[in-house]
């Protein structure tokens, strides 16, 4: 199993924490992971554009040529895509912010409107939670448990309050992404939540 | 009959590379004889400048290391961060301090680092052949400056003790010179109070020597000692500018005579 | 949650090379912020304090190297880290590290050059690493890390390096291993205590005087010392070359790359599992000294060399200084802006074993033209 995922959207979306979060989690998890910053030309036009490799293999590569999943938070991000993209990718694209995207042949879409939702919870920061909660319930990668341990430790201190919007976010894509694309008939298991 | 004086053991018996008149052996043996003074041998470490001086750890029987050119505050930091109770010392030239070296004096000075700087100033580059140092006086003649430094061509000497004064990471700052007795007697007290600075942990100390070098101002030693007094100190007046035990502070001030 | 993966750390490999230091008993670091190297200064800010060491950032990157150098004349195991232009600035130091035989630790985490150039990955700070650099005769280790894990066991090993022979090590990473997080297990054993060093400078308490320099003006001397730093790098070429080899067994064509492109190559040999083509990869892990011999004798049986780097091509003189004319040595090179893609690797292989091209069609899921984007089209 390998999964290649691109991370993009404006610094300040929270793709790094999130990045950071499902490589923590999938190494506790005991798999192979790499995630690096992509900086220099590729990254124009407030777009941050993150690699995460998770693999039961040794990872040669940490480079993404080809994504298994891409989760695009904004306009600029979306229009670096196609850069990426292979006839089996998964598009995880956040509709508040990605407007004028065009239907992709061979490319599954999903459109969660996370800035949205995340700004209807009081923080709009947890809009990458949002978009984790739509892309686990899909592929599976991260155990939850794991995920939360991580979300968690990360979020000490001042910033432990966060813990519940964040936490509530991640349950929001969950059950948006199941009611409008899965319409109740692929219902992962998400126990520990 | 009684000696009244004998050379300092630290100061290792061998025949000198300076030229005659220079004042380096006059500032290598008050080092040696406080070093033997206070019984602190074994706990000196000294750094050798690039200059005429580089090779200083052939007279003085310590623990030394050679610096690259402008380098020994950096050295010394490293040394001393190691060995914060060993007695560290450099001893640089003005083209080593003053000129290459300034970022890491500057810098050494404003980090209160415990070190002692003997800072001799001949005004002049004599390991090179006499070339403009930062320190040469106003008109005077080097190999780089033939006709005499002239102030909009080769710009103006540096005052290195008014300089560091204005540092708060300064604790002891103090010129003196070497043309005469009493000046070499006072040289000796204040090398004493930098490296007293240094043991009680006051933070950094630096004493600029005017020191002689006949040869390249193209004088006799006596006469160069003249030009010490009556020319040198008119740039570059003698005193303390930093004292922590006599709360004398003079941020780019007058020097508080000694 | 299995046991083992409590161990491992999720680090940069910045971060991966501050811990190991620590790990190895570094108590002293000066550095001066440069990107891609800033989590190491950073992480050393956090850590020495904790561990009872000195952290300094120094006044420019020549105050770092000299402030290393009086702390390896003081006995300590002590480290510095910069990238392209401050090492640059440190090449003084460097050179004279060598000529006093400091033992010290400097990292390099390569950024594009010349000049300012960018921070994106880059290797063409091999000459500079690996040919000397500063002034005169003298070598660094230099050790190629192609992982955060490496990272971590070579910073390590460097400083045993640097103790043993006297010589300062030199770690070249690259902004891409710099910056990539990774999972990292601290495998080896702390050291708190200092080997003794008799040579270093402590204060003559009760002893003749030590003396750390490198001048030696009298007539004859420079030489005779030279000499001895000759014999002591013969011993270093002899006892610590390092390397991989990935399928180089019946290889056709052997793909030569460090660090960062050796990952590359290595995903370019995976991909073209099953197509019938060999390749195999040798790997330098030390740069210097540089593993000659196994690729003369790899250049006996393979029909080509290829070697991979971003840069303009400096490691490959080194490759083919090593094979002569056994072998044609073949180049493919990446110069800022980011890092080869194994489909530029497989496309430089094709194009070496038929350069007409008949070959292309026999590999699977690899793209027959270069770009990016190609899958993708849109529905009108």
């Amino acid at each position: 199993m390998t999964e290649k995922i691109i991370l993009i959207g404006y610094g300040g979306q929270g793709m790094m924490l999130l990045g950071r979060l499902m490589a923590r989690a999938t190494m506790l998890d005991g798999k192979q992971v790499t995630f690096f910053p992509s900086y220099g030309t590729e990254v124009r036009g407030g777009a941050a554009c993150y690699h995460l490799i998770v693999s039961t293999e040794e990872i040669y590569s940490p480079v993404v040529e080809e994504a298994d999943t891409i989760i695009a938070m904004n306009q600029p991000s979306y229009l670096k895509l196609k850069n990426y993209l292979k006839p089996s990718s998964l598009l995880f694209l956040n509709s508040s912010l990605v407007k004028e995207a065009e239907s992709l042949r061979e490319i599954t879409t999903y459109r969660i409107p996370a800035t949205e939702m995340a700004n209807k919870l009081g923080n709009v920061v947890a809009s990458n939670m949002v978009m984790m909660g739509a892309y686990n319930t899909i592929k599976n990668l991260v155990p939850l448990p794991l995920f939360l341990e991580c979300l968690q430790s990360s979020l000490r201190g001042r910033k432990a309050p966060l813990l519940e919007v964040n936490t509530l976010a991640l349950l929001q894509g969950e059950e948006y992404v199941k009611k409008t694309y899965l319409k109740g008939e692929r219902i992962l298991k998400t126990s520990a939540v | 009959m009684q000696a009244l004086y004998s050379a300092p053991e630290t100061l290792i018996r061998t025949p000198s590379h300076y030229c005659p008149g220079c004042g380096h052996g006059i500032a290598h043996r008050l080092l040696a004889e406080i070093i033997d003074e206070w019984g602190i041998r074994g706990k000196t470490i000294g750094l050798a400048p690039v200059g005429c001086s580089v090779l200083a750890y052939n007279y003085l029987d310590i623990d030394m290391c050679e610096a690259a050119h402008g380098r020994p505050p950096a050295i010394a930091t490293g040394i001393k961060r190691v060995h914060p109770d060993n007695i560290v010392f450099t001893y640089q030239g003005d083209g080593d301090l003053a000129a290459i070296g300034m970022a890491e004096i500057v810098h050494a000075a404003s980090r209160a680092e415990n070190i002692t700087v003997i800072f001799i100033n001949n005004a002049i580059y004599g390991m090179t052949n006499g070339q403009l140092a930062p320190t040469t006086l106003l008109n005077q003649r080097t190999t780089t400056t033939p006709e005499g430094r002239d102030p909009l061509a080769h710009g103006y000497p540096i005052r290195i003790c008014e300089l560091l004064a204005t540092l708060e990471g300064t604790s002891f700052l103090a010129r003196t010179s070497l043309s005469s007795p009493k000046n070499v007697s006072q040289t000796k007290e204040a090398l004493k109070k930098g490296f007293k600075t240094q043991i009680e942990k006051k933070g950094f100390s630096l004493i600029e020597v005017l020191s002689p070098c006949p040869v390249y101002w193209r004088m006799s030693p006596v006469e160069s000692l003249k030009f010490i007094e009556e020319e040198m100190t008119q740039t570059f007046p003698l005193g303390v500018f930093k004292d922590w035990e006599k709360a004398i502070s003079a941020p780019g001030g007058q020097a508080t005579k000694v | 949650m299995k046991s083992s993966n409590n161990k491992k750390h999720l680090l940069t490999g910045n971060e991966a090379a501050a811990e190991a230091a620590i790990l190895a008993g570094c108590r002293h670091y000066y550095g001066y912020p440069i990107t891609p190297q800033n989590e190491l200064i950073n992480h050393m800010a956090i850590r020495m304090p904790q561990v009872g060491g000195t952290f300094l950032q120094a006044e420019s990157e020549i105050a770092a190297i000299y402030m290393a150098y009086g702390g390896a004349a003081a006995g300590a195991r002590v480290m510095t880290s910069s990238s392209g232009p401050g090492i640059s600035l440190m090449q003084e130091g460097i050179s004279y590290l060598a000529g006093s035989e400091l033992p010290c630790v400097i990292v390099n985490v390569q950024r594009g050059g010349p000049g300012l150039g960018d921070i994106s990955p880059s290797q063409a700070d091999y000459f500079q690493a690996v040919k000397g650099g500063g002034h005169g005769d003298y070598h660094n280790i230099v050790l190629a890390p192609a992982s955060a894990q490496e990272i971590a066991d070579l910073v390590y090993d460097a400083f045993d390096l640097a103790d043993r022979y006297r010589n300062p090590v030199m770690l070249l990473g690259d902004a891409q291993l710099g910056q990539m997080m990774e999972p990292v297990e601290f495998r080896k054993t702390p050291r708190t205590h200092q080997t003794v060093k008799r040579w270093a400078l402590t204060g003559a308490e009760g002893r003749a005087r030590n003396i750390v320099k490198s001048f030696y003006p009298v007539k004859g001397e420079l030489e005779t010392f030279n000499i001895r730093l000759q014999r002591k790098y013969r011993a270093i070429e002899h006892e610590e070359v390092r390397y991989e080899e990935v399928n180089t067994q019946g290889a056709e064509i052997i793909l030569v790359a460090y660090g960062t492109c050796a990952r590359i190559c290595k995903e370019a040999i995976r991909r073209a599992s099953g197509t019938g083509l060999q390749i195999g990869l040798l790997r330098p892990i030390t740069l210097w000294p540089f593993p000659k011999e196994p690729l003369r004798r790899l250049a006996k049986k393979a029909r080509a060399f290829c070697v991979v780097e971003m840069s303009a091509g400096q490691m490959v003189e080194d490759v083919r200084l090593a094979v002569l004319d056994r072998c044609p040595v073949h180049f493919y090179g990446r110069m800022g802006g980011g890092v080869p893609s194994s489909r530029e690797v497989l496309k430089k292989v094709l194009n070496i074993l038929a350069p007409e091209g008949t070959l292309e069609l026999e590999i699977p899921e690899i793209p027959t033209e270069l770009g990016k984007g190609l899958y993708f089209s849109t529905i009108p």
